[in-house]
């Protein structure tokens, strides 16, 4: 590696180190402070009273009922698009099933693309459509986690907060503004940001070219603070329309964990024990750190495959060398690592390189990251799952100790565990039955585009995609067929909700609960022992899933390139 | 269930035209307001236009070029406008060739790839191959080349413009870019900057 390489990576990471705990403390404020005029007119105008407190289970209703209505909507828009206006080119409507899909991605935060942006849809479904759900589905995420965070916060209540209320709140105080200025920011750089929609170019050589621009910086910003990642490009964040610089690289890595590393000091503000979000903060960073370290080496390594083509793969003062198909010149192999690493950690899902013509160590990460899903995770409900995992850490203790199970002074008892472990055992279910599935299909294996290990990683990745609601895919695998396009679909709406509604619950009985005062008996779990052992089981339920498929897959590739064996 | 009667209803209705209207309409309007006039160039998609005012392309997106008198960009995997197959540096459908590394398809793309560019450079043969010269690229569309890259082939460019190959390189030297603040990314040349740069100093075909 370059000196060069080195401080690229120290410097993103002592941004994030900088940046983490002071959005964390805006983020407490936003919630803790009382609400402004403005935000409880919007409560009003939509009829709503922003004072009344919600149960667990009406908070789950008005979540899900009005995720409902923003898919319909933007499900609406999709397919209706040949009615709109706006459309110069006279793109045909998405087909149902393409609609439907993009539809639940949208708003399920995943942003997983069935279709080509630049191709298929007009400026008006870019903005009406995309840009919209993409606000709608973070904004759904924030709130989910704020309801749960009260869990631990309240004692004797039996209530979580105001759906609404809490929308509103990140919607207009972090989320809106920081889209706004940050959209400027990328079009400086040369993020396009236009009602046009073509450009016709006569080039230097006589051929004619077309350009696609459109309202491309605005649906960018959200696109990386939201951990949405569905591009305005096919290409997404490869394209240099959509990432023209270094600068607007490193920019939407930081966009994608500026809330999200944010969570665990968000939590510590909320729950008045920072010490707890320092080392929850700890956890996430250890994973993301290590993720990051491997990518690199991974994409750095010469292909020894190439060696009969005597290629120059080394770094040198002239290249950057490494795995360069599917990447980019401007960003090279480390900008693409950090924003590869922190896009599939944070469940952002944009990528800026191919992920199908990764080495496969890089993608053995990055399905990892997709397991757990929670290191930071995407927004609101990443963090969300890493409590989760917390509470099981914390009842794993107590029968090695043989004491009542303890977090943050709420007992944990029988239902809490039944309700986590209900939420920690969907993906596995999910991705590991859904791939099995369309290996068996002939409509799951003629999608299939690279053959051997690489192929079985398509469908492994499509599935661990679209379950942990992150997006990104390796996209040989042709997903715009029927199959694909519907299974994913329901997927991701089941990887989003089945998980999210017991977590709820859970912040609901916990609210109920008294706090029982700390004794010298208490275990805690502030401590570096706690943060190993939450890392170790982590690892342990991951390995104990996911081995075979893992094995399978990159590590078959890995070994197979090694020893210049080819399929 | 209380959530879905009469007045309770509405709300959802309600919330779905209000963001619809505020992230959809007036965000979305409002950035383009003021990115027109902060900065119009860019906004526009940072278009080249020639002296008679047509537009030559965008300084950001590869165009292709086959002749020995223009560099040449990184291979493009881009697809035809409907998608349906392969159309090099198409700026309507950006696409990476999605090849995996243990793919024998890919090891043979870029062994001809390798052997092409060798011919096309006049290099001996097995002479190393900059890794980005026959690889595709991330969205069919890179802009740019390494160092490496163009040096190896500002021989050719000297040769078929009647130049001296010194000249050329030491117009790679000042159009060459990056990293971006002395730290971020690879440095690189912008192949449409480096080839109108070019024909500024040769004009006439």
């Amino acid at each position: 590696m370059l000196a060069n390489d080195w401080l690229q990576i120290l410097v993103s990471l002592g941004l994030v180190l900088l940046l983490a705990p002071l959005v964390g403390r805006y983020l407490a404020w936003v919630y803790q402070s009382p609400s402004l005029g403005l935000e409880r007119g919007i409560t009003r105008l939509l009829g709503v009273d922003p004072d009344r407190e919600l149960t667990w289970k009406e908070y789950g209703t008005v979540l899900l009922l009005s995720n409902a209505f923003f898919f319909a909507a933007g499900f609406l828009v999709l397919w209706g698009q040949a009615l709109m206006p706006e459309n110069p080119r006279h793109l045909p409507p998405l087909s149902p099933e393409v609609a439907f899909n993009t539809a639940a991605s949208f708003v399920t935060n995943t942003n997983w693309q069935a279709y080509a942006g630049e191709a298929q849809l007009s400026n008006l479904s870019q903005m009406l459509a995309i840009t919209f759900l993409m606000f709608a589905g973070a904004n759904t995420g924030m709130a989910a986690l704020v309801a749960i965070i009260r869990g631990f916060t309240r004692t004797g209540l039996s209530t979580l907060g105001n759906f609404w209320s809490d929308f509103i709140r990140f919607f207009l105080r972090a989320f809106l503004p920081a889209c706004f200025l940050l959209a400027l920011v990328h079009v400086w750089q040369g993020t396009p940001q236009t009602l046009r929609s073509t450009v016709s170019a006569k080039t230097l050589e006589g051929p004619s070219q077309t350009l696609v621009v459109g309202p491309v910086a605005s649906l960018e910003t959200v696109k990386n603070l939201g951990t949405n990642g569905g591009g305005f490009y096919n290409a997404n964040g490869a394209h240099p329309y959509e990432n023209p610089t270094p600068l607007t690289n490193t920019l939407e890595f930081l966009e994608m964990g500026l809330f999200t590393f944010s969570l665990p000091f968000f939590f510590g503000r909320m729950t008045g024990r920072p010490r707890q979000g320092l080392a929850l903060f700890v956890v996430i960073l250890v994973l993301y750190g290590t993720g990051l370290g491997v990518v690199e080496y991974s994409e750095k390594m010469p292909n020894p495959l190439l060696a009969p083509a005597a290629l120059s793969q080394k770094a040198t003062a002239l290249q950057d060398g490494g795995n360069m198909e599917g990447k980019e010149t401007r960003l090279g192999i480390t900008q693409t690592s950090l924003f590869s690493n922190t896009s599939l950690a944070a469940t952002t899902g944009a990528v800026d390189a191919a992920m199908d013509s990764m080495n496969p160590l890089a993608v053995l990460v990055y399905l990892v990251h997709m397991f757990l899903n929670e290191e930071p995770g995407g927004k609101g409900v990443g963090f969300a799952g890493l409590l989760k995992e917390a509470l099981l850490a914390v009842f794993l203790a107590g029968l090695m100790v043989g004491r009542t199970p303890e977090f943050l002074g709420k007992k944990i008892e029988s239902r809490e565990i039944k309700l986590a472990a209900l939420s920690l055992l969907v993906t596995p279910l999910l991705v590991l039955c859904l791939t099995a599935l369309s290996l068996l299909l002939p409509s799951g294996k003629s999608s299939i585009d690279n053959p051997g290990p690489h192929g079985f990683m398509e469908v492994l990745y499509a599935f661990a995609s679209g379950n942990a609601n992150n997006g990104s895919a390796m996209a040989g695998l042709n997903v715009s067929t029927p199959y694909y396009a519907i299974l994913i679909g329901l997927e991701m709406l089941l990887g989003r909700y089945l998980p999210l509604l017991p977590l709820l619950a859970l912040a609901g009985s916990l609210a109920r609960k008294k706090r029982l005062p700390e004794t010298a008996g208490t275990f805690r779990t502030d401590t570096p022992i706690f943060v190993v052992l939450l890392l170790g089981f982590m690892g342990l339920v991951a390995a104990l899933t996911f081995f075979p498929p893992l094995i399978l897959g990159p590590l078959l590739e890995h070994l197979s390139l090694l020893h210049g064996i080819s399929f | 269930m209380k959530g879905l009667k009469g007045s309770h209803f509405q709300q959802y209705l309600r919330a779905t035209i209000f963001f619809m209207v505020v992230c959809g309409l007036l965000y979305p309007l409002s950035v383009t307001a003021l990115s027109g006039i902060l900065f119009p160039f860019q906004a526009g998609g940072s278009l080249v236009r020639d002296r008679a005012g047509q537009t030559v392309g965008s300084r950001i997106i590869a165009q292709g070029f086959e002749t020995p008198r223009y560099f040449h960009p990184r291979p493009s995997a881009a697809l035809t406008p409907d998608g349906s197959g392969p159309q090099p540096y198409d700026g309507a459908f950006s696409s990476p060739s999605n090849l995996g590394p243990s793919n024998p398809a890919f090891i043979k793309a870029v062994t001809e790839a390798a052997r092409a560019y060798r011919k096309e450079n006049r290099l001996p043969a097995l002479a190393p191959v900059p890794v980005d010269a026959v690889t595709a690229s991330g969205s069919g569309l890179d802009p740019d080349i390494s160092l490496a890259n163009a040096l190896l082939q500002a021989p050719r460019v000297a040769t078929a413009r009647h130049l001296n190959p010194e000249m050329v390189r030491t117009l790679i030297e000042k159009t060459r870019v990056g990293p971006q603040f002395g730290l971020l990314g690879p440095p690189r040349v912008n192949v449409l900057e480096l080839n109108l740069a070019l024909d500024a100093l040769t004009p006439g075909r």
